[in-house]
């Protein structure tokens, strides 16, 4: 009796220390990515210094653009969906160790096939048909398209980088082959695409946003994920593989259906991705897809350190990022790859701060004071 | 018939020396990367913007070899941050390879947007086919001076990794670095000189492709070149004579489609230009196997992992 009094007022103060200890270990995970974007942010003001362009007036621009208005908010809003869903195609293998940068494939692919697959049931069948047909064409696209990238690493040895990068442009060649081809929609005098799946067959948008539920699908699905890669036996048997593979085989976890499996995942998300944009934006087929959120996804993913529910807040900050580029390059006369500048320079700022993690002992609840 | 296909011939012979250089130069950067035990994935980003880089300077200084001085230059200063940043500890190479693609791409289409409409001074042909009548002829072998230096870098490698001091010191700090060091050699100073001059390397190949072939600067220039060259390299199992070969199998690859498309047949030619694409990943298909690991390539290397 006395020992499970005195054994209980022992746990109660190690729980709040490990409590403690917890938070110090994942304030390192919050603080210095924050720390790499204040950097880079810092290094881009230089950048604009050197050319002679104002980085205040950038900044605002970027603010009043990205987060300023109503319809800012919306506009940022709107690129935030397409980024959850290719930073969770690149978030998902990576906790397998697998670093797929391809996600922009899947995503044109799968678009594609959506619109596709739309074309003979536009004449006879109910939107209420349509539209599930469409989406589960489009994941069940992008899940092959990611999954023969996983199978091909795992039971052929092909490193996964660059396999899905290779194709990314296959999907893209596949795109404009039948879209300038055979699937041309003579009636469109302007870009080639595909024939419109029709206004009844388009998305709506959340009540009282004006974002179509692409971001809603997007959050869901992260949070989803979220809880599947840290409360599941699959996310335990994901993570013991991604830290090391032989202990993961000599433990007898399946590495190869977990590889499949997680690649296919991340190939349905990037696909969703694809259905949206072409079912809430577009409303066909064509070049648009092919508008870089695969690759922005990438450095979603990496400043979320991979984790599905830190990707959504990234992605609604380089959602903005993304909105507010057409106005920064009207407002001060830059060119329109200067967002891709800045996403580049946080990226490669991101990965060098990698360097300082274990450094300081404020993050360490092992060490005292 | 027979007329069209030795148009057909000579266009792909043609196409695959000009196609094939500016793989030449990349894979043999990555090769020399690779062989001091690090990737390179962000030779990509080079490429471009080496092409950028090249095309800017010929333009301004109306000197197209000063061009590509100028891109090589840049694209060893890529190399040096990339190979200076992954000796900090837990900083991959493949992932910071990822982010230099991203940022030396955004970087040449920010600089670049001047130089899409003015036309630079291009890199002079070598005319090997005066002997020759035929005009077909004459133009299939107007080869350009940077397919012989590519072929002599490759050539000199290839010596160089078998025969000389140098060459055994990257070697040996790619397949194991403890025994480097215990020799006494800085790992990450030889990994950091690999890198820098593969840098060189691949700049002076996208140079190649501004200034010579397709021969001017736009953003659509380079389309995962420098990535396949990677895949390029492993094929290659590491041997910069091969290296030379398949970087002009692939050129010919490359060239099919658009010589297919010079004799009016211009059907599937979408799918001519994934053929690349699709080859590359056959070719990594068929030559890499699971069971053993492969001959000549570095141990050191996070690809092989």
């Amino acid at each position: 009796m006395t020992e499970t009094t005195q054994s209980s007022g022992l746990a109660a103060p190690s729980a709040i220390g490990e409590w403690i200890g917890g938070m110090r270990r994942s304030a390192e995970f919050i603080v210095i990515p924050l720390f790499a974007l204040f950097v880079s942010a810092s290094l881009f003001s230089l950048f604009l210094l050197a050319l002679g362009k104002s980085p205040q007036t950038f900044f605002e621009l970027l603010w009043r653009g990205g987060f300023g208005t109503e319809f800012s908010w919306q506009n940022t809003l709107v690129r935030t969906a397409p980024l959850i869903l290719t930073a969770l195609c690149v978030a998902i293998p990576a906790r397998l160790g697998l670093v797929i940068i391809g996600g922009e494939g899947a995503l044109v692919l799968s678009g594609f096939t959506a619109a596709v697959v739309a074309l003979p049931l536009l004449s006879w069948a109910p939107p209420f048909v349509v539209m599930p047909v469409m989406l589960l064409t489009a994941a069940i696209t992008g899940a092959l398209w990611i999954g023969a990238v996983g199978a091909l690493r795992h039971y052929r040895g092909i490193n996964e980088t660059i396999a899905s990068l290779l194709m990314f442009y296959i999907a893209v060649s596949i795109l404009n082959f039948f879209v300038e081809g055979v699937l041309r929609d003579p009636s469109d005098p302007n870009k080639p695409s595909t024939a419109p799946i029709g206004p009844a067959n388009m998305v709506g948008e959340i009540p009282g946003l004006h974002v179509h539920w692409g971001l809603a699908f997007g959050v869901v699905i992260a949070i989803v994920l979220g809880i599947v890669m840290s409360r599941t036996t699959f996310g335990f048997a994901a993570r013991v593989t991604g830290g090391n593979v032989r202990a993961a085989r000599a433990q007898g976890l399946p590495v190869g259906t977990l590889m499949v499996s997680a690649t296919m995942i991340a190939g349905a998300c990037a696909g969703v991705a694809g259905y949206f944009e072409v079912a809430a934006i577009l409303g066909k087929a064509n070049g648009s897809l092919i508008a870089g959120y695969g690759f922005t996804g990438i450095l979603v993913s990496f400043l979320a350190r991979h984790n599905p529910i830190a990707i959504a807040p990234v992605a609604v900050l380089f959602g903005g990022l993304a909105a507010a580029g057409g106005l920064i390059q009207r407002r001060m006369g830059l060119p329109d790859a200067t967002v891709q500048v800045l996403q580049g320079l946080i990226f490669v700022v991101l990965l060098v701060s990698e360097t300082l993690y274990g450094r300081f002992r404020l993050f360490d609840p092992e060490a005292r004071g | 018939m027979n007329d069209a296909l030795s148009t057909v011939l000579l266009a792909v012979f043609a196409g695959a020396i000009r196609v094939s250089t500016p793989f030449l130069f990349v894979s043999l950067g990555e090769c020399l990367t690779e062989k001091s035990g690090r990737i390179n994935l962000g030779l990509e980003g080079i490429l471009v913007f080496g092409a950028m880089t090249g095309y800017a300077i010929s333009y301004h200084s109306g000197s197209p070899w000063i061009g590509v001085l100028a891109a090589g230059v840049a694209g060893s200063l890529f190399g040096a941050f990339h190979g200076w940043v992954c000796k900090l500890p837990r900083v991959n190479d493949v992932a910071i390879g990822i982010a230099m693609m991203l940022f030396g791409t955004g970087l040449a289409f920010f600089f670049g947007k001047p130089y899409i409409q003015p036309t630079a001074p291009r890199l002079p042909a070598l005319e090997l086919g005066f002997w020759s009548d035929v005009p077909q002829v004459r133009e299939a072998l107007k080869i350009n001076p940077l397919f012989f230096a590519g072929l002599a870098v490759a050539i000199v490698l290839w010596w160089a990794f078998r025969n000389t001091r140098w060459g055994l010191i990257v070697r040996m700090t790619g397949d194991s670095s403890a025994t480097a060091r215990a020799m006494g050699y800085s790992v990450d100073w030889v990994r950091f000189l690999a890198t820098t001059v593969g840098g060189f390397l691949a700049g002076v190949g996208g140079a190649f492709l501004s200034l010579y072939y397709p021969g001017s600067w736009t953003e659509g220039l380079s389309s995962g070149q420098g990535l396949m060259a990677v895949a390029l390299v492993i094929f290659a199992r590491w041997n910069p004579l091969a290296c030379f070969a398949a970087a002009v199998l692939f050129g010919g690859a490359g060239a099919i489609g658009p010589a297919l498309q010079s004799v009016g047949i211009s059907q599937g030619y979408h799918f001519f230009n994934a053929a690349p694409y699709i080859l590359t990943l056959l070719i990594m298909i068929l030559s890499i196997s699971p069971k053993r690991s492969l001959r000549g390539a570095p141990a050191e290397l996070s690809l092989m992992k």
